[in-house]
Order: C-alpha cells, then structure tokens, then sequence
C-alpha cells in the first residue's frame, strides 16, 4: 500500500466518481476509435490509390519531349534588325532516344534505381473486319514489364510465357477483346501510324482494372513494335525505372536528369492530379480527426473544470495541511490522465476493432474488400494524441485549483 | 535577530508589528501593528469581538495568508517572504490546524483523513503511518469510528477526527479558529482537555481563536483583539 499519496488522492477521487470517470474516458474512447478509424481508411485508400498508379506507372520514365521551334533570331548587323518569324511547330522528327543502351546502362547503374527497362510505344489500330479500334501497342520484354508492374496478375486468359520471344504474339485488353470480339488464339490484324500492317495471335488477355487502359493497350515485344513503328533496333522511345523509395522519386528523378538531355518524369508530376487530390483528402482528414480529439479532450477539460469548483473545500485543506501546488496539480492532472489513458486504450481497441471487422468486408468493383489496414504509425499517434490532450486539458484546471486560495475558501 | 535571543528556548512563535489592509469594498486596515510572542508548550487563546480580526491574524500566523506587513517567525527563522512550496512544507511539519467547521475530506475514511499529511510528510513508511493516525484517534477518543467516512460522523467526532489530523506530524504549533463554536457544551469540555493535555504534556503550543470566555479564561494566556489591535 505504500504508494504516492497524490496517486492515493487521484484514484480515490476516480473510484468515488465512477460515473462520472467513465462518461469522461467514454469520450475519449469515441474521440481516439474515430480517429484511429477515419485515419487507417485514409492510409489504406491512400496505399490502394498509389498501388493503382504503379500498376501502370513506373517512378520516373525518361522520353524525349516534343520540340516546339522557335523564332530564329535575325541578325543585328549595326542598327539594322531582321526578324524571321516561323510559325510554333513540332519539329521532333523522331521520338527516339539516341543510343538508349548506353542510357539503360548507365541508368541501372544507379544505386537507388532498383530496375529499369526499355519500351517502345506505338500508336495502332486494331482491326478486325470492318471493325477497328484505336490504341497503343506497348512493345516490351514480357519478363522485364511483369517485374515492375506484375502484369501476371492481371492476366485473364493465356500467359505472359506465350508471349516471350514470340514476334508473332500479342496480349490485348479485356476492353479490345469485347469490343473486336476476339477470343485467345485469334489472330488480330494491326496497322500502325507509320502504316505498317501486321497480323498477330493474341496469346493473353488482361484486365488492369482501368476502362481505358483496357480499351486500348496492347503488349508486344520490342522488336515487334519496332517493326510497327518502321524502325531499327536500337530504336527505344522511353526507359522506365523504378527506384528504392517511390516517395524520393522527385529527387531521383533530378539526379537522373543529370546525366541525359532528355525528359526525367517522376510519377508525381505524371500524375499530380490525382496527387492533389490525396492533399486536400489529406487536410479535410487531419481536419476532422482533430476536431474530434479536441472535442473529446474539452469533454475531460470540462470535467476537471466541474470536479475541481465541486471540491474547493478540499483543495484548500490539502493545502492548509502542507501540500503545495505542484502536488495539487499532480493530483489533478494524474486524474485526467488516468482517465486519458483509460480512454485512449478502449479507443484504441475499437479502432482495431472497426479496421479488422471492415477489412474483411467487400466492397465490390476493382477496389475488392474495404481499403483499411492496420499501421502502426496511426496507433502511435492516436495513443499520443488522445494522452497528450487529455492531459493538456487537465493540466489548465490543474493549474487553475493549485492557485487557489485556501483563506479565501476558509471565510466563507 | 534580538528578539529570538530575549527567550530562544521557548519562543516558537513570534508576531512583529503584523498590519493587514483589505482593499475591497474599500481600503481597510484590520490589522494593527500585532506584537507577540507565543512560548512552547502555552495554551494561548485570541478573543475579541466579532470583526475585530482574530480569524485575519490566525491565517497570517498560519502561512497560508502571505499579504500582510511585518514579520513572523516560527521557531526564530523568519517565515515571511518564503517561496510558498516552503510555507506548504512548513505547515504540512510544524504547524496543525482546525476549523470551525471540521473540514474532512468526504471521500476518505476518518483514518485517511488523518494520514494524508502524514503520508505528505513521507517521514513515515504507510504502516506506520496507519499505527500512528490509530493512536492519534485513540487519544481523542475516536478509534472505533477510523474505518467510516468521515461524512457519516456527527459534528463532535468529525471535530475530533480534524484534531487528529492536526496532530498526526506532532506540529510544534496547533491553531485552531473557533474550534469549539459549533459543539456541544461535554464536547467542549472534552476538546479543551486535549488542548490542555498537549500543551502540558507534549509541550505543543496552541494558538486557538475563541467566543467562549470560560474557554478562554481557563487557558494559559489571553489576548485581546479590538479593531485590529490588540488591547490585553
Ligand atoms: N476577504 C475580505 N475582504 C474584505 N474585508 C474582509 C475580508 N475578510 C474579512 N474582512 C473584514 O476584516 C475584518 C476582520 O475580520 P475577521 O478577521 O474575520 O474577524 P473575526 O474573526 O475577529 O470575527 C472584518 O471587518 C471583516 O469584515
Ligand atoms: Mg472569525
């Protein structure tokens, strides 16, 4: 029993006002399950939204930009200005890297690059008798593509093996395949912008999970789109790279700028759009968690407030018999942070709660079952949050009962 | 310090020209130029008619009341102008106190009432502490009653229960303001005993503030209040 007596007085004035306690803890239990709930569904879409992006976004992707010409400055001769004005104009002849191997090679060797490939885009039709479809065959090594954006997975008949050194292959989209109504084994005619046609054997189809990508994306290997496009074999028209930290992939993207001409896009810039998004999601959550807390942080402030007028008479007799003010502040702040405590951890159990029960509940269309899930950082922080204001509430009526007067208590 | 010299084995509290103003409603003197010693182990009572400032001086005496002039002394060390976590320790070691009105604290059993400023103290380890606060009880004849709260008590007990309290870390002063005023003539009788006891045979000094002139007259010495001065 020998235990601090300010302890001693705290948890008697907790077990003589049990109620009282429990409404308080009540509210913070509520305040920390909201938080926790609303913060683990906002990490979980958060992690789902990017794993959409990289499931067809590498980090950062190197390409030559277009050019756009621009006026030729005359040559001023003494005073005398000729000005020769040319109308804005692409003036890329060709998309191609120059001598991309040696890129390749020098980008992967970059040590926070993880893996890096080559790919060459096409613009194409689909044709299948009259019916014709536009859209984009992605010429790639089959094996490189699936090691970056796991292409397997999304494979919905055929295989990506059938696909591998056979030039005569393709692998199209759900989307195309209904439209075109084409099944595993037909053979599919493709004509490209530079108007090359080529018949090929559909060996795959995929669903990504996005309409339009399935609409018009194909796989082919590289030599095969080179051919689409009419050109050699060292043409390559951009080299996706992944890094070791895809939220560094600014920086790296401007360290990889350094050592070619062309084009570095992080996938933050491809898709700041969505991006923005994820930051105004992201103020409206912190917002509202926060509301909360503070909400259940006033409900022990208000608490203290009312325990501390109701005992006045007690307040001055601990302080006429020898306790000082800080002792009176441990007393009550102990209180509120018992009562944090006892709130933060039910608040806790419940956000867990919430997240195991609704992580297994479908939700349906590509997102599958609820994208919750359970970090760890969010249950540190809830647990500091929800100790840390209950005691900040408690902490200024604290304050407020140890500046009390004794004598003035006494008069009355 | 000449004044500790004069009697420096039994002075324990010495008042120097204490002045008190109140500044509301209006600016108000209630206390005048208050001059004395209190020796070891004497009963002292503090009269005066109503208003006349005996409760005003007692809480500047007590150190819970720091805004006045003048100086006080407790034990020759000088005790005005202290940071006031050093008041609180002086109070919780050298100084008990009763109200008129009992003042327990309602949630505690009557023998946690009087730990608690034991246990403050930590002088003490909780056992001996609880020992201790039993025998206190004992001496005021209130033992039986130690395990129920103190709200369940009757006004003599609770007194007496609060008088166990102030003795609980043998405080070389016991002040009391009107300690006897809302009880019964046997309890009393029965309180002054105690008072009376501790004075003679602990050598405890009291400083109890009084109505009643038997009481009064039947303690060591009396001083007299009158509009803040003291006239006897
Ligand atoms: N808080 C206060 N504010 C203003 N005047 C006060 C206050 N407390 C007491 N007084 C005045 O001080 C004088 C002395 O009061 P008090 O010490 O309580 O007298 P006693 O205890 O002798 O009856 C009275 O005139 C009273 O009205
Ligand atoms: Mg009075």
């Amino acid at each position: 029993m020998a235990r601090n007596v300010n302890l001693d007085i705290a948890l008697t004035h907790l077990l003589t006002r049990k109620r009282q306690t429990i409404v308080a803890a009540l509210g913070v239990t509520i305040g920390i399950g909201m938080y926790i709930f609303m913060n683990s569904l906002m990490a979980g879409f958060s992690r789902y939204a990017r794993n959409e992006i990289f499931k067809m976004n590498p980090h950062m992707k190197i390409f030559r930009e277009d050019e756009i010409s621009v006026p030729l400055d005359g040559h001023s001769t003494e005073g005398n200005t000729m000005r020769v004005l040319i109308n804005p104009a692409i003036t890329t002849t060709s998309k191609s890297l120059l001598d991309p191997q040696r890129l390749l090679e020098n980008v992967r060797q970059i040590s926070f690059i993880t893996n890096a490939m080559p790919q060459v885009n096409v613009d194409v039709f689909y044709n299948k008798g009259n019916s014709q479809c536009k859209g984009i065959a992605n010429g790639i090594n089959i094996a490189e593509a699936d090691a970056m954006f796991n292409i397997g997975s999304t494979i919905l008949s055929g295989s990506l093996e059938a696909l591998q050194g056979n030039l005569g292959g393709i692998i199209i989209g759900k989307g195309i395949a209904e439209k075109l109504n084409l099944n595993l084994g037909d053979n599919l005619t493709i004509s490209s912008s530079r108007g090359v046609l080529k018949i090929m054997k559909i060996v795959g189809v995929f669903s990504s999970g996005n309409k339009n990508t399935d609409e018009s994306k194909s796989y082919v290997n590289i030599a095969a789109a080179q051919q689409l496009a009419k050109q050699g074999t060292t043409y390559i028209t951009d080299i996706y790279a992944n890094t070791i930290n895809s939220n560094q992939a600014l920086e790296f993207a401007q360290n990889v700028q350094t050592i070619t001409p062309y084009k570095v896009e992080a996938w933050q810039t491809t898709n700041s759009d969505l991006l923005s998004g994820d930051v105004i999601r992201d103020i409206m959550n912190g917002t509202v968690s926060m509301t909360i807390l503070l909400i259940a942080a006033f409900g022990i402030y208000n608490i203290m407030n009312m325990t501390i007028t109701q005992k006045l008479n007690d307040i001055a007799i601990l302080k006429a018999t020898g306790f000082n003010g800080s002792d009176i502040v441990g007393i009550f702040l102990r209180e509120s942070i018992f009562m944090g405590i006892l709130g933060t951890v039910f608040g806790l159990a419940i956000g867990a709660i919430c997240i195991s029960v609704l992580s297994k509940v479908y939700v349906g269309g590509p997102i599958g079952t609820f994208p919750i899930y359970f970090d760890a950082k969010v249950f540190f922080r809830g647990a500091f949050f929800g100790i840390g204001l209950t005691a900040l509430a408690g902490y200024l009526p604290a304050r407020k009962a140890a500046n009390i007067d004794p004598v003035s208590i006494f008069r009355k | 310090m000449s004044l500790a010299n004069t009697n420096a084995q039994s002075v324990v509290l010495s008042a120097r020209s204490i002045g008190k103003y109140f500044y509301t409603p209006e600016k108000l003197k209630v206390l005048k130029d208050v001059q004395f010693d209190a020796y070891k182990g004497e009963f002292l009572t503090l009269v005066g008619k109503s208003g006349s400032g005996k409760s005003t001086l007692l809480y500047c005496l007590s150190t819970m009341d720091t805004d006045y002039e003048g100086d006080l002394f407790i034990d020759g060390e000088r005790i005005t102008g202290k940071h006031p976590t050093q008041l609180a320790a002086i109070r919780n070691h050298s100084i008990g106190f009763v109200f008129q009105f009992h003042y327990l604290l309602p949630e505690f059993s009557c023998l946690k009432n009087v730990m608690i400023p034991a246990l403050k103290l930590g002088k003490y380890a909780y056992k001996e502490v609880e020992e201790r606060a039993y025998q206190k009880l004992e001496i005021l004849g209130v033992q039986d009653q130690a395990l129920k709260p103190a709200s369940k008590l009757s006004g003599g007990q609770q007194q007496r229960v609060s008088i166990a309290r102030a003795l609980i870390n043998d405080p070389k002063i016991i002040m009391c303001d009107e300690p006897t005023g809302n009880l019964d003539s046997k309890n009393t009788q029965i309180v002054f005993d105690i008072f009376k006891q501790l004075a003679q045979n602990n050598a405890q000094t009291i400083i109890a503030v009084t109505h009643d002139t038997d009481f009064a007259a039947a303690s060591d010495r009396t001083i007299e209040l009158a509009d803040g001065r003291i006239i006897n």
